[in-house]
């Protein structure tokens, strides 16, 4: 390890400190509660929202690059 | 991951998508687990939060868990991904959350000020830089460890650090500190 590294890992340790908590408690019935949660539905508009750019990717495959490139 | 050894049908069933070889799996793992994260996040209801959200990221996935491959390696993998995720979200200008107990007294050499400015500086760190940096330079894991759990090479994780270096230089220099 270099000194510039060595300086910043000193001050690092000085700001923020290390540490090694332990769980409080049981997670499991938290975990059984997520997992009894029904999984979000997708609205209908996001549906039509899809269709509505496949179908426009479709007729105008010139803006495939395009979009990609904004992503 | 130091847990006791778990019989090879149990990664099976859980595989196989089994609730008891889950829960079996997750009160086993759950701990190493949160210990992980809350070195990433610095803070432990956020830590609990993303315990959670491994599991169940854990538990989408079990059809892709290969039995014959390390599961605490895996959960760890996919513990990272989560508190990355975590720290991405995370507003820039939010201030680091670290209300981990203390180790050492801080250096009464150090000064207060010095210390908030590099907290703040630490914190505006892209979240990929700060994540290397919390693990190897603040809770000196291994790189190997560190390279396994972010999924890169070892190279990898020393030039991330590097990087989070010379921006935490960078950026205190700015502020008027030396360090």
């Amino acid at each position: 390890m270099n000194q510039d590294e060595e300086q910043i890992r000193n001050l690092l340790k000085q700001s923020i400190h290390a540490g090694d908590p332990d769980l409080r408690g049981d997670l499991w019935p938290r975990m059984l509660r997520r997992l009894e949660e029904k999984s979000p539905q997708v609205p209908w508009f996001d549906w039509a929202l899809l269709a509505a750019l496949v179908l426009s990717l479709c007729l105008m495959p010139g803006t495939i690059p395009v979009l990609l490139y904004h992503l | 991951m130091p847990v006791l050894e778990q019989p090879a049908e149990l990664f099976e069933q859980f595989a196989g998508g089994d609730l008891e070889a889950f829960e079996v799996l997750f009160r086993q793992y759950q701990a190493e687990v949160y210990r992980w994260v809350v070195r990433i996040v610095r803070d432990p209801g956020v830590a609990e939060d993303l315990t959670i959200e491994t599991f169940w990221r854990i538990y989408r996935a079990h059809a892709r868990f290969d039995p014959k491959r390390s599961f605490g390696a895996w959960a760890r993998r996919i513990a990272t991904n989560a508190a990355l995720d975590h720290l991405k979200a995370a507003r820039q200008e939010e201030p680091l959350p670290d209300s981990l107990p203390e180790r050492a007294p801080p250096d009464a050499a150090v000064q207060q000020d010095t210390r908030q400015r590099m907290t703040r500086a630490f914190g505006e760190l892209p979240a990929k830089l700060r994540m290397a940096a919390t693990l190897a330079l603040i809770e000196e894991q291994p790189y190997k460890e560190i390279a396994d759990a972010m999924g890169i090479s070892v190279g990898a994780v020393k030039l991330r650090v590097f990087r989070a270096v010379r921006l935490l230089r960078k950026n205190l220099e700015q502020q008027g500190v030396k360090p």
